[in-house]
């Protein structure tokens, strides 16, 4: 009896490994998740795209829950972001902050004026190093923070109506219940 | 028309597969001689049509056929027309294609000489290689057909990926298909002696060729593709311990413990349940390589774009293979008597006992950290990374006790070895090992490591020990003329001197090797290890799909010169993606590898100088290895199988089940 | 599949082939051979995480390229190779290492392989043990 155990391990092995692969063929490897999250913003300062003069910093993220997008001119997928978080913005029911992620400032200020700005203030990060600090690992990326200045949740990848509606939304409403 | 024609060949394969699986398997159970008789019509049928697919599409590349999707977006015009043959793998579709088409050749090879076996046995043999056919063609034809029509076709072909377009790949994946495919008939070797409740001596004798062919292919396919990414990725590494990379060297690590293993079931009949489950699970990595490959489920530089259903797919294909396998094997191996007799503590038995222990825990251990990240993240507890500096912690001292072994285990007696004697073939050996050690490490003063210098010693030792045996013989030859070496022993002396050899060239090149990397003007020059470099501009060049920037570097030592090379920097036209063509300047003892980075204006360039000596070992060794496993192939015994095999049979069928058969060797 | 995963997947697969002209800065070469050693280490052992499996040495992502100079800037102004590895630990995460740290995680990634080699030594020493009574009964009832 003892014996048979031994014979029937290796199925064991074979049922565990093939459990893991089943999970694994629904998780994305390339996602990272933050860790960041539950911590408060990072301390930074940089110019503002508009106005070179005016800082923007951390201090401007506390007091209500916003969202931080990470953007620039050369993602190709920020493109098709862009329509949705106008369409967002408009509806007034965050402020959207961009960031600007080693970027031009020119293209940006351009890609701006032709396809409309969703953004409430815009940081420039031309060196990459704040988004660095941030724990950004391509563009776009969305932060969601909340009253606090704390970042409660991060989406990678393009903002879809889908996205706002089944991630952000929800989440947004139970910080504010939160806030009260 | 003839795409289709490709498609219908597949359909008519996939039906013969399923005759030969029927025929194979049930025929041979129930004992229906006219069904087993059908089974090698079928086989071979299969693997004509299987041929005749693959034959067409490679048509379909060579003829421009743009209106095949697969063709278009892997193929084009300007191609020249050697890579439009290997562009039929440059794919996930035709790369599968590639897989059945070998898998077809082993059938064939296996449908040839296995008229000797037993009938029932080589029916089962075919009816497990069937069924493996069958899950392949289906995974094809439902998932990934190689012949879907683009329509309206496309004008011109999107062009071959340009890291592929390259003559490694005429080489590379051919070889290393025929190697994790070659596993499969060792496994089904292994399932049909499971089967027919019959493993013994007599079936390690039949399946040991098979293994040890298969072991060639996928040494070969695994060398050839270190050096190909040493000089095709542009960053002068020889293995980067990539998922992929590991999905290939996990069944070689195991098939390497399965040649070992097999050699006691055939010499002792024991450990015949072991060498079974090896067998099971050399060709089962093989199968998680290829999941691991084309589901998209680890991050790896070399992976297929993916679509989740295959990973679905096959992820059922190797639950299914792999659990009737052990299922069966449960079933089954514990009715095995452990024959075989005693042997005692210091024996050849476990010398190769500890052989297996050794590589099956490697490459337990690459099998664990390349899918740690993958079980954190299904049970949610976290995302890391397991990467080159991990599986060199694990390896070295995994590595370090196995190549001591290697040098005593051919030296001890089977079933009851000899201390003094063991001793004193060896004892001359290891002076000389320490002597060239040290010799080497007062050479390199202090500049070394340990590791360095453990693997210095370990590599002299498997080689002086590994050469003692021959030269010996060799010695006693000339002098009496009537000593004579086995081809067996001796490709196995040969095989363990590439080991060393390959040793060497990892820890010279990994330790001694120097990189450096600096910005170059015209006309400036840097010294790496006493050669200067002189950076004389770059020009552009054009390849018949790209444009390319070609740097010149005159290298001189001591004013001496030495070569002058010419890195250069592709944009393919296909998408205007760039590769890097180092510039290799390759001697036996060293090469010299400059590579060009970017370009930094005003005529600057960055550039990577390499110096890495003996990295040529590194594959040197492989092919000795390969060359060893070659002559032991050649040994007489398997000639003499086709004779003596009827002989055995004869035996075994009147043995009580074969399972008690002792049976001595020759010698 | 999402569409932006295949968006993911395709910008993965573009940065796949152009990383091939593989990352030299321009940022001069530290003077003490002892920094210049540790730098290049330190490369060895962070991954970039715009790619698909490179470490931060031979990636030629912009990404790989920032981090490669915040580690040159780090090391110059004298942090240890283990406030490096934190700073950027606190920023990614464990993934970004490509050497995973010894946690309540990963003690099972270092020391399986050595467990499974004790288990396997002391089931290869009870095999040898009855295997040798048997040969010891073999040769006497000879």
């Amino acid at each position: 009896m003892h014996r048979r155990l031994v014979f029937i391990l290796p199925i064991l092995v074979l049922i565990a490994l093939i459990g893991f692969f089943w999970r694994g063929l629904y998780l994305n490897p390339t996602l990272v998740t933050s860790p960041l999250i539950g911590k408060p913003v990072p301390d930074f300062s940089l110019p503002r795209l508009h106005d070179p003069q005016q800082a923007f910093n951390q201090s401007r993220l506390k007091g209500q829950v916003s969202l931080v997008n990470v953007w620039a001119t050369w993602c190709v997928a920020c493109r098709e972001e862009q329509r949705t978080l106008l369409h967002f913005s408009k509806q007034n029911i965050v402020p959207i902050y961009g960031l600007d992620y080693k970027d031009d400032r020119q293209s940006a200020l351009r890609w701006l004026t032709e396809r409309g700005n969703p953004y409430t203030a815009i940081a420039f990060d031309a060196t990459g190093n704040v988004a660095i600090n941030w724990g950004v690992y391509g563009a776009p990326e969305t932060f969601l923070i909340d009253q606090h200045g704390i970042i409660r949740y991060k989406y990678i990848g393009p903002i879809t109506t889908e996205v706002i509606q089944r991630e952000l939304l929800p989440r947004i409403r139970a910080l504010r219940r939160e806030g009260t | 028309m003839i795409p289709e024609l490709g498609q219908l060949a597949l359909v008519i394969a996939l039906c013969l597969a399923v005759a030969q699986c029927f025929f194979g398997i049930v025929g041979a159970q129930r004992g229906h001689f006219i069904w087993m008789n059908a089974v090698r019509p079928a086989a071979v049928g299969q693997a004509l049509f299987v041929s005749l697919a693959f034959v067409i599409l490679t048509y379909s590349f060579l003829t421009n056929d743009f209106s095949v999707r697969y063709v278009a977006e892997n193929s084009n015009t300007a191609l020249p027309w050697p890579y439009k043959i290997t562009a039929v793998w440059g794919a996930h579709e035709g790369s599968l294609l590639l897989w059945i088409f070998v898998l077809g050749l082993w059938t064939l090879a296996v449908a040839r000489f296995s008229r000797r076996l037993p009938q029932e046995f080589a029916s089962r043999v075919l009816g497990v290689l069937g069924l493996i056919s069958i899950g392949f063609l289906l995974f094809m034809l439902t998932t990934s057909d190689p012949f879907t029509r683009l329509l309206p076709p496309a004008a011109q072909g999107r062009d071959l990926n340009p890291l592929l377009q390259d003559p490694g790949m005429a080489v590379h994946p051919p070889m290393l298909y025929m190697g994790y495919v070659g596993m499969s008939v060792a496994f089904a070797f292994a399932v049909a002696a499971l089967l027919g409740g019959r493993m013994d001596a007599v079936w390690a004798r039949w399946s040991r060729p098979w293994t040890l062919v298969a072991w060639l292919f996928l040494t070969i396919g695994i060398t050839f593709g270190s050096w190909w990414s040493y000089y095709v990725l542009g960053w002068g590494g020889f293995w980067f311990w990539d998922p992929v990379e590991n999905a290939s060297f996990m069944p070689w690590l195991v098939g390497t413990a399965l040649v070992h293993s097999l050699a006691v079931t055939e010499k002792r009949g024991a450990f015949k349940s072991w060498t079974a489950l090896l067998a099971i699970a050399a060709f089962s990595l093989s199968l998680l390589g290829t999941f691991l490959v084309r589901s998209g489920i680890l991050i790896s530089v070399h992976a297929f774009a993916t679509d989740p259903r295959r990973g679905i797919f096959i992820l059922a294909m190797l639950g299914a293979f792999v659990g009737l396998a052990l299922i069966l094997y449960a079933w089954r191996a514990p009715m095995f008597s452990e024959s075989g007799g005693g042997f005692k503590v210091f024996s050849r038995e476990t010398f190769l006992l500890l052989n297996n222990i050794f590589l099956v825990v490697a490459a337990a251990a690459v099998l664990l950290g390349t899918l740690y990240p993958l079980v954190l993240g299904a049970l949610n507890l976290g995302q890391i990374s397991v990467g080159p500096p991990y599986f060199d912690h694990i390896f070295v001292p995994l590595m370090i006790p196995f190549f001591i072994l290697i040098g005593i285990g051919p030296y001890v007696r089977w079933k009851h070895g000899s201390v003094p004697h063991t001793g004193r073939k060896l004892g001359w050996v290891a002076a000389l090992a320490l002597l060239v050690g040290a010799i080497v490490i007062v050479l390199l003063r202090a500049e070394t490591s340990f590791i360095a210098m453990a693997g210095v010693l370990l590599a002299a030792w498997t080689v002086f020990s590994a050469l003692q045996e021959p030269v010996q013989r060799l010695w006693q030859r000339l002098r009496h003329r009537h000593a004579s070496l086995g081809r067996s022993v001796l490709g196995m002396s040969v095989a363990h001197v590439g080991a060393g050899l390959m040793i060497l060239g990892v820890t010279v090149t990994t330790m001694l090797g120097i990189t450096v990397d600096r910005v170059f003007t015209p006309g400036s020059s840097l010294s790496v290890h006493g050669d200067q470099y002189a950076f004389e501009g770059v020009q552009d060049v054009s390849g018949p799909n790209y444009q390319a920037v070609q740097g010149t570097f005159v290298v001189t030592h001591d004013g001496r010169p030495v070569t002058v090379i010419y890195p250069q920097k592709r944009q393919f036209r296909r998408d205007g993606t760039t590769t890097t063509e180092a510039a290799i300047d390759a001697g036996p003892f060293r090469d010299l590898y400059v590579a060009l980075g970017n370009p930094l204006g005003h005529g600057a360039w960055s550039v990577r100088i390499e110096y890495k000596p003996l990295v040529r070992f590194i594959w040197l060794g492989g092919l000795i290895m390969v060359l060893g496993g070659f002559i032991a192939l050649m040994d007489k015994r398997y000639r003499r199988v086709r004779i003596t095999a009827v002989t055995l049979d004869v035996a075994a069928t009147l043995g009580d089940a074969g399972t008690n058969l002792r049976r001595e060797p020759e010698h | 599949m999402k569409p932006w995963v295949r968006v993911l997947v395709l910008g993965c697969m573009l940065l796949l082939v152009s990383r091939l002209a593989f990352a030299i800065d321009s940022e001069p070469p530290f003077t003490d051979p002892v920094l210049e050693h540790r730098y290049e280490h330190l490369l060895q052992e962070i991954r970039c995480l715009q790619c698909m499996d490179e470490n931060i040495a031979n990636s030629d992502a912009p990404l790989a390229a920032d981090f490669r100079r915040q580690i040159h800037a780090m090391v110059g102004e004298g942090e240890s190779d283990a406030q490096i590895k934190r700073y950027m630990v606190q920023r990614y995460g464990d993934f970004v290492l490509y050497k995973p740290p010894l946690q309540a995680n990963t003690w099972f990634l270092w020391g399986g392989p050595f467990l499974l080699l004790l288990v396997a030594l002391v089931v290869v020493t009870l095999v040898i043990r009855r295997r040798s009574r048997l040969a010891d009964q073999e040769q006497s009832s000879r």
